[in-house]
């Protein structure tokens, strides 16, 4: 069943007409083929592996994104010394060029996998499973995925995430919901971040943009936090234990057949598609 | 801009399309794009112009369909278009509403050049 509008094309079920009223006239000689699969098709597959996969594995997913400099490599920072000793966290670190943001991430003594994706704006299932790869994740409980900082692109890519967590700093506009809705839409939670900053800003209202999440029909909670505050990020820990259980509490469920203890990643059951971006993966 | 990355998969799924149906080339693809999947429609167009070059797909037309935000409204029980940043009940103003229509990015249909087969020679 297509996830769109419900239907029930597959495409297993594509329909062969012959040009004949279908769309609009055409020459006797075109073929037109009804499909109606989404365009992103190949990445949503490998997403559902991808989840499939870290739900095997008992690992909560996370793909955080806002625009550059609202905070996420700081908020990891901050997250990893809060929570070392409770769970085993690992991360994966989206950025056009540098190794700058795993470095720091590593020297918390984190593993962390950098994905340079060059020119491309966003990361995708592809680079996400590449760098999986590269990660023991019978050894994680928490994978976080920063994607590359960009309040656009990386909101049209599953990349297999349990939830997206959007940041929102309080030196950007309260109305960016408004402005990015298909990001803010998608959001399970959205952090409004540097609200240490909030007492000297006079044009930050986080009650604006909260509601302006609402007005995009998204119901997620947006409590403020800073980095630099360790208390204020309890709203924020609270909501991450409450994924872990639900994910520990999932893969109970889960039927033992589904486990893939039995492969590494096997790649003769779904074909994926390596080719479209030229990503560099660093480990080290 | 993603969209090349889109129009990238967008002719991946064409192609494999023409092979299975052994077409010589592609001359139309047709796809439905709302305003809240995160891709603009004029860019997909533009992206098309460079990721068709050298495929099965290099002279096809691409048609965009652009589809409206529509969101349905538990409590009045009716349907209304709402803009792509205030999804509330037109008639309500309610945001607990459902997307009806507005985040598609699909593929509807592929129009397809095949060769008739040539009946085999009689020799």
């Amino acid at each position: 069943m297509c996830e769109y509008c419900g239907c029930t094309t597959t495409p297993e079920d594509i329909q062969i007409k012959d040009g004949k009223g279908v769309i609009r006239t055409r020459p006797a000689d075109e073929t037109s083929i009804e499909v109606l699969t989404g365009i992103l098709d190949e990445n949503d597959k490998l997403a559902g592996h991808i989840r499939d996969h870290l739900a095997d594995h008992k690992v909560l997913a996370v793909n955080l994104m806002s625009s550059p400099g609202s905070g996420k490599t700081s908020l990891l920072e901050a997250t990893i010394d809060a929570l070392e000793s409770k769970y085993r966290i690992a991360v994966i670190e989206g950025d056009l060029e540098t190794e700058n943001d795993a470095d720091r991430i590593r020297a918390k003594g984190v593993p962390a996998i950098q994905v340079v994706t060059g020119q491309t704006c966003h990361l995708d299932a592809n680079m996400v499973h590449d760098a999986l790869h590269a990660l023991d994740l019978s050894d994680v409980d928490i994978l976080f995925i920063e994607n590359v900082g960009n309040l656009v692109c990386p909101a049209s890519f599953d990349l297999g995430q349990k939830a997206n967590v959007v940041l929102l700093s309080s030196t950007e506009g309260d109305d960016k919901p408004a402005k990015y809705p298909v990001m803010f839409r998608g959001a399970d939670l959205v952090l409004i971040t540097k609200a240490d900053l909030i007492p000297v800003l006079d044009d930050f209202n986080p009650e604006n943009a909260r509601r302006h999440i609402r007005e995009l029909a998204n119901d997620a909670d947006a409590p403020e936090v800073s980095a630099r505050r360790p208390e204020t990020l309890e709203p924020w820990l609270h909501w991450l234990d409450h994924q872990v259980a639900e994910v520990k509490a999932a893969s109970a469920d889960r039927p033992a057949a589904h486990a893939h203890h039995h492969h590494h990643h096997d790649h003769g059951e779904h074909t994926h598609p390596h080719a479209h971006t030229h990503a560099t993966i660093l480990d080290h | 801009m993603h969209e090349l990355s889109v129009c990238q998969g967008l002719i991946g799924q064409v192609e494999r399309l023409a092979a299975e149906h052994k077409a010589e080339r592609v001359t139309r693809i047709l796809v439905l794009v709302g305003p809240l999947s995160g891709v603009e429609a004029p860019l997909l167009e533009r992206a098309f112009t460079i990721a068709r070059m050298g495929t099965l797909a290099e002279d096809a037309e691409l048609e965009v369909h652009e589809m409206p935000v529509r969101v349905w409204c538990d409590a009045c029980r009716e349907e209304t278009e709402a803009s792509l940043n205030r999804l509330v009940c037109g008639k309500c103003g309610d945001w607990h509403v459902t997307l009806r229509s507005g985040d598609e990015l699909l593929l509807k249909s592929v129009a397809l050049d095949i060769p008739e087969e040539e009946p085999a020679e009689a020799g």
